[in-house]
C-alpha cells in the first residue's frame, strides 16, 4: 500500500584507514511511519542516518530515499527532508526567532506564508514566549524543541533525528516525543536513533545494529516476544538487594539482573526462575537477551577496592546550603545527609540547581550561606583532606582527548599521588587493548570507563557522579551499575545527579529538586507511590517526577 | 516584477545571519576594530626605525679647546644626549644598567695625536653590544659627527674667520627620520591580512565545531550560497575596518595620502578578497577553530610581516627568500598601499599589482570550490 521510503541496497561504509561503520546492510523501509535505530554504542546508527541524509557518501551500495538516490539527487533528498543532528544545528548566538527565520529563508519557505507558519510552530513547541531569547539561554529541552521547529518549516516528508532526547529532562522528553507522534498522523516518516529503549518500544518498526549489522528488524513487540514468561520480578529485597544482584549476576541461567528501586527484574534464560513473580517484558530485556546477555562474574573493580572502615552513620552532611548568583538564588536553603554506603541521587529538569549543589559538595563552588562536610571534614575549613575523599566524574568527562589512556591515567595518578596502581587499574577496566590510543578516538564506553578509572584511582570514600550514563546504551549501563553496586557493597558511599529515572532505579534514595530546593526526599518506591492512581497503579518514576513538578508549579505560580 | 530566486534569497538568509553573530560577537569586533587601532597606534607611536636623542656618555680626558670643541658638537647635535664626566668609571654604571647606549672617550693625549700622519681617530666608541643594531648607530653617529667636526676644524685652522661651507651631519638613507611613514601605510596590509585570513578561518570552522554545518548542509542551501553568505559579510567587515585605519592613520598620525580614494578602494578590494580565500581555503581543510587560527596566524600573518616589505626591505633579501616573496599576495598590496601613500597614482605600478593580486584569488578560488562539499566525509 505504501511506497518505500527509504530502500538500502548492499549498503556499506568504511572510514579510513579500516574501521568497518556498516557492513552490507540490505533493508527497505515503509513510509509514513516512525522508525527507530537502536543499537549499542559504536553500532553504526549515526553513521546511517547520515548516509540516508546524504551528508556521506556509501563504500559501497546505495540508498534511495523515496526514489531518490543519496549520492546523485542530494540536493532533491535535502528539499524534502530534514535532519537534525544529535548536537543541535542552533545558531547559539541568534534568538529563536532569528534561528526560524534563517531556517525559513534556507527553505525556501514563502514570504506570505511565514507569519502563519511560525504561529503554528511555536504554539506547537511552546515557544511562543520565548521568541527574543538568545538559542544559547534555553534549557536542553528548549533547544531540542527549536531545532525540531526549524527541521519542520519546510513541512519535510521525512524528519531525521539523531538521538533526539538525550541531555533532555523527562518533562520536555515527552512533549517532544507527543510532538513527533502527532507530525507521524499528518503523514511525516520518521527516522530516528535512540538509546532509550522505552522510547524505541513507541516505534512501529525498529532496526537494531550492532557493529555494523542488523540484528533485528521488525516491530519492537515481536522483538520482546522473544522473552515472554522469562521476565521476573524479585519484591521487597531494600537492604538485601545489593548482595542478591551480586549473587545473581553470577548465575549461568541468568541473562539479566537489575535493580529497580526495592526490587531486582531478573531475564532468566529458561521460563522458570524459583525467585520472584513473573513480570511482562521490556524491550530493553529482549535487547541485552538479543546481544547475549549481560557480562557475568562480580565486578573487578569493587574486588580490588579496599574495604571502607565499616563506621555507621553519615558521611556527607548538608546544612541550609544557599547559592546566590546576583539576586538568582541557584540553591534556596537546602538541608541533607548522605548515609555511608549509599547510592543518594538527584533527580530534578535542567537548570534545578543539581550542578550548583555537587560543585558546593565538591569544594568546586564556595557556599553563599549554610555548610557542607564530607567525612566530617568542612569544606571551607579543611578542603584538601575533605577533598581527598572524593572521587568525582564530570558528564563530559575531564579527560584530556589527545593523550592516550596510559598518558591520561599517567597524569591522574600523579596528581592523586598513588602512581603503583596503574597496570592494575587498566586491567580492571580492560583497558589494555586501548593503552595508546588517543581518548578521543575510543568509543563513549570506553570514554566512560577511562573517566570511572580516573576518579576512583586514589580509593574515594564517596564517589560524585554527574548523569554517568547519559547517552549511553543499555549494555555498557549494566556494566557501570555492576561496578558502583560492588563498591557500595565494599562501603563507599556514590552521590549522583540524574535526570535519567533508569539510573535513578539504582538510588537508595532520592532527592528530587527543583527550583534550588528539594521539593520531595525518599526512596524510589516512596516516590513512585505518589503518581499512584487508579488509571496508574503500577507508575514509574518518569510518572512521579513528572506528577510532583506540575504539583509544584501549580501550588507556587 | 520577476521573483527573486530562492538561491539569492537564502544567501541573503544567510549573510543576514553572519551580520548578526558579527555584531553579536565581542572577539569579532575586537579583531576588526580595537586590534587595528592598537596596531595602528603601535606602528605609529611605539615602533621606530630612527634614533633621535641617543643617550651616550662622554669621558673628557683631555680638557684642552680642541677636545671642548669636539665636546660642544657632540653635545649640540640632535641625535645625541650627552653626559660629560672626568673618568670612564663614573659611565660603567650606567651603561650596565642600559642608562646610557655607549659612550665616547676623548684621551689625554687628544690634542697631539689630533694631526697624525696615519689620520687614526684618537678617540674610542663603546657601543652596548647587547643591541647591536643601536651599538651600530652609535658608532655611525659618532663617526658622523667626528668627521664632521674634523672638517669644520680645518676649514677654521686654514682661514681664520667664518667658515664658507656649513656642512651638516645628514643620513642619506633615511632623511627625513619618520620610519612611521612607512610603517604606517604597510601595517594596514597587515591588519587585512589579519582580517581577512584570521576571522574568516575562525568563523567557517566554529561552524563545524558547534555541529551547526551539519544542520546547515542537510538544507537546500547550495555550496555557493554556503560561501557567499560567508565571504560577503567580511569583506563589507574588512572594508570597514579598512577605512576606520585609513582615516586614523592620516588624520590621526599625519599620513600623507597623495593616491585617489577610488585606487585605494581597488586594491584594498582585491585584497581583501585574496585574504577572504585563503581563511575560507584553512577553514575548510582544519574544520578546527584552534588549529585554523594557528595555520592562519603561519601562513598568513607572519608572511605578510616578514616577506611583504612592510619591514625589511625585500630587494636586501637573499634572492631565493626574494623569490618567495612573490608568493605572497601581502608583498603587492604594500607595494600599492606605500606608492598610493607616499607618491600618489601610479597606474603602471598598480595595474601590475592588481593583476597579480586578481590571479592568486582566482586560484584560491578553483581550490576551494573544489574543497567545499556537502558531505562529511
Amino acid at each position: 500500500m505504501n511506497e518505500p521510503l527509504i530502500r538500502i541496497q548492499n549498503l556499506s561504509k568504511v572510514f579510513p584507514p579500516k574501521h568497518e561503520a556498516l557492513k552490507n546492510l540490505t533493508v527497505t523501509l515503509p513510509a509514513r511511519q516512525m522508525i527507530g535505530l537502536v543499537g549499542p554504542d559504536g553500532s553504526g546508527k549515526t553513521t546511517l542516518l547520515r548516509l540516508v541524509a546524504g551528508l556521506l557518501t556509501p563504500t559501497s551500495g546505495q540508498i534511495e530515499v523515496l526514489g531518490c538516490d543519496t549520492v546523485r539527487d542530494a540536493e532533491k533528498i535535502h528539499a524534502f527532508s530534514a535532519y537534525m543532528p544529535q548536537r543541535f544545528g542552533l545558531y547559539e548566538d541568534l534568538s529563536v526567532q532569528q534561528n526560524l527565520d534563517l531556517y525559513a529563508a534556507l527553505r525556501g519557505l514563502k514570504k506570505e506564508t511565514r507569519a502563519e507558519t511560525f504561529k503554528k510552530l511555536l504554539h506547537f513547541t511552546g515557544l511562543a514566549s520565548f521568541t527574543d531569547r538568545r538559542a544559547m539561554a534555553l534549557s536542553g529541552g528548549m533547544k531540542q524543541k527549536l531545532g525540531l521547529a526549524c527541521s519542520l518549516i519546510g513541512q519535510p516528508k521525512l524528519l531525521i533525528l539523531d538521538e533526539p532526547s538525550v541531555g533532555v529532562d523527562p518533562i520536555s522528553r515527552r512533549e517532544l516525543w507527543d510532538m513527533v507522534q502527532s507530525l507521524l498522523k499528518e503523514g511525516v516518516s520518521v527516522l530516528l536513533s535512540t538509546t532509550y529503549l522505552d522510547e524505541a518500544e513507541k516505534c512501529q518498526r525498529i532496526l537494531l545494529l550492532n557493529e555494523g549489522n542488523i540484528l533485528y528488524d521488525g516491530m519492537p513487540a515481536d522483538l520482546t516476544k522473544r522473552v515472554e514468561g522469562r521476565v521476573f520480578r524479585i519484591e521487597d529485597l531494600s537492604l538485601q538487594k545489593r548482595k542478591h544482584l551480586a549473587e545473581l549476576e553470577t548465575r549461568a541461567d541468568i541473562v539479566d539482573a537489575l535493580i529497580q528501586g526495592s526490587a531486582i527484574r531478573v531475564v532468566a534464560k529458561e521460563r522458570f526462575f524459583e525467585q520472584g513473580e513473573p513480570t511482562p517484558p521490556r524491550l530493553e530485556d529482549a535487547f541485552i537477551d538479543l546481544l547475549g546477555g549481560q557480562q557475568k562474574g562480580e565486578s573487578k573493580l569493587s574486588q580490588a577496592a579496599p574495604r571502607s572502615p565499616v563506621k555507621e552513620g553519615e558521611v556527607i552532611v548538608a546544612k541550609d546550603l544557599v547559592k546566590r548568583f546576583g539576586s538568582f538564588a541557584a540553591v534556596n536553603h537546602m538541608s541533607f545527609s548522605v548515609r555511608r554506603g549509599e547510592i543518594f541521587g538527584f533527580l530534578g529538569p535542567n537548570g534545578a540547581g543539581k550542578s550548583t549543589t555537587f560543585k558546593m559538595l565538591c569544594g568546586l563552588l564556595k557556599p553563599t550561606e549554610g555548610s557542607a562536610s564530607v567525612g566530617g571534614f568542612d569544606l571551607q575549613k579543611a578542603s584538601i583532606i575533605a577533598r581527598s575523599q572524593i572521587g568525582y566524574m564530570a558528564q563530559k568527562f575531564s579527560l584530556y582527548g589527545n593523550l592516550s589512556v596510559q598518558q591520561n591515567l599517567d597524569f591522574f595518578a600523579g596528581i592523586y599521588a598513588t602512581k603503583e596502581g596503574l597496570e592494575q587499574t587498566l586491567e580492571l577496566f580492560n583497558l589494555q587493548a586501548y593503552r595508546n590510543d588517543t581518548t578521543d578516538s575510543l568509543p563513549l564506553g570506553y570514554k566512560q570507563r577511562l573517566s570511572l578509572a580516573v576518579a576512583t584511582a586514589h580509593w574515594p570514600e564517596v564517589l560524585f557522579l554527574d548523569e554517568p550514563t547519559s547517552g549511553m546504551d543499555p549494555v555498557s549501563r549494566r556494566q557501570f551499575w555492576s561496578e558502583m553496586n560492588g563498591l557500595v557493597r565494599k562501603g563507599k558511599t556514590i552521590l549522583m545527579s540524574t535526570h535519567f529515572m533508569d539510573e535513578a532505579e539504582n538510588c537508595d534514595r532520592i532527592a528530587l529538586i527543583y527550583r534550588g530546593l528539594i521539593i520531595h526526599l525518599g526512596t524510589p518506591d516512596q516516590l513512585k507511590e505518589v503518581a499512584q492512581s487508579q488509571e496508574n497503579p503500577h507508575p514509574n518514576l518518569e510518572d512521579a517526577f513528572i506528577k510532583l513538578i506540575q504539583e509544584y508549579d501549580a501550588a507556587h505560580p | 516584477m520577476r521573483p527573486i530566486p530562492d538561491s539569492l534569497l537564502r544567501m541573503a538568509a544567510l549573510i543576514r545571519k553572519e551580520s548578526i553573530q558579527i555584531l553579536r560577537d565581542p572577539s569579532a569586533i575586537l579583531i576588526a576594530v580595537v586590534l587595528p587601532v592598537l596596531l595602528l597606534f603601535l606602528y605609529g607611536t611605539g615602533v621606530s626605525l630612527d634614533l633621535k636623542h641617543l643617550r651616550i656618555g662622554l669621558v673628557l680626558e683631555d680638557t684642552s679647546p680642541n677636545a671642548q670643541s669636539f665636546a660642544k658638537s657632540l653635545v649640540d647635535s640632535p641625535y645625541f644626549n650627552v653626559k660629560i664626566v672626568r673618568d670612564r668609571r663614573e659611565l660603567l654604571d650606567d651603561l650596565d644598567r642600559g642608562h646610557i647606549r655607549g659612550f665616547v672617550t676623548v684621551p689625554s693625549y687628544f690634542s697631539e695625536f689630533r694631526f697624525r700622519e696615519d689620520a687614526i681617530a684618537p678617540i674610542q666608541v663603546i657601543g652596548d653590544g647587547s643591541e647591536p643594531n643601536t651599538a651600530n648607530f652609535v658608532q655611525y653617529y659618532v663617526q658622523g659627527a667626528f668627521e664632521n667636526w674634523l672638517q669644520q676644524e680645518a676649514i677654521s685652522s686654514d682661514l681664520t674667520g667664518l667658515p664658507l661651507i656649513k656642512a651638516e651631519p645628514r643620513f642619506w638613507y633615511n632623511e627625513t627620520l619618520e620610519s612611521r611613514y612607512f610603517l604606517l601605510s604597510g601595517s594596514l596590509a597587515i591588519i587585512m591580512t589579519l582580517i581577512g585570513t584570521l576571522l574568516t578561518a575562525l568563523v567557517v570552522s566554529r561552524e563545524w565545531e558547534r555541529g551547526t554545518m551539519e544542520g546547515l548542509i542537510s538544507t537546500p542551501v547550495g555550496k555557493w550560497e554556503i560561501i557567499g553568505g560567508k565571504t560577503i559579510p567580511y569583506f563589507v567587515l574588512g572594508m570597514i575596518s579598512m577605512a576606520i585605519c585609513v582615516f586614523v592613520s592620516t588624520v590621526i598620525y599625519g599620513l600623507p595620502f597623495r593616491g585617489s580614494l577610488l585606487s585605494l578602494l581597488l586594491v584594498s578590494a582585491c585584497f581583501l578578497l585574496v585574504s577572504l580565500e585563503t581563511g575560507l581555503l584553512i577553514s575548510l581543510l582544519s574544520k578546527i577553530q584552534i588549529l585554523s587560527s594557528q595555520i592562519s596566524i603561519i601562513i598568513g600573518f607572519l608572511p605578510a610581516y616578514m616577506l611583504s616589505g612592510f619591514l625589511f626591505e625585500i630587494s636586501s633579501m637573499p634572492s631565493w627568500i626574494q623569490i618567495l616573496t612573490c608568493f605572497m599576495p601581502a608583498r603587492y598590496f604594500v607595494q600599492c598601499l606605500q606608492s598610493l601613500f607616499l607618491v600618489g597614482d601610479v597606474w603602471p605600478l598598480l595595474w601590475k599589482n592588481i593583476a597579480v593580486m586578481l590571479l592568486i584569488s582566482a586560484i584560491l578560488f578553483v581550490l576551494i570550490s573544489r574543497n567545499v562539499t556537502k558531505r562529511l566525509d
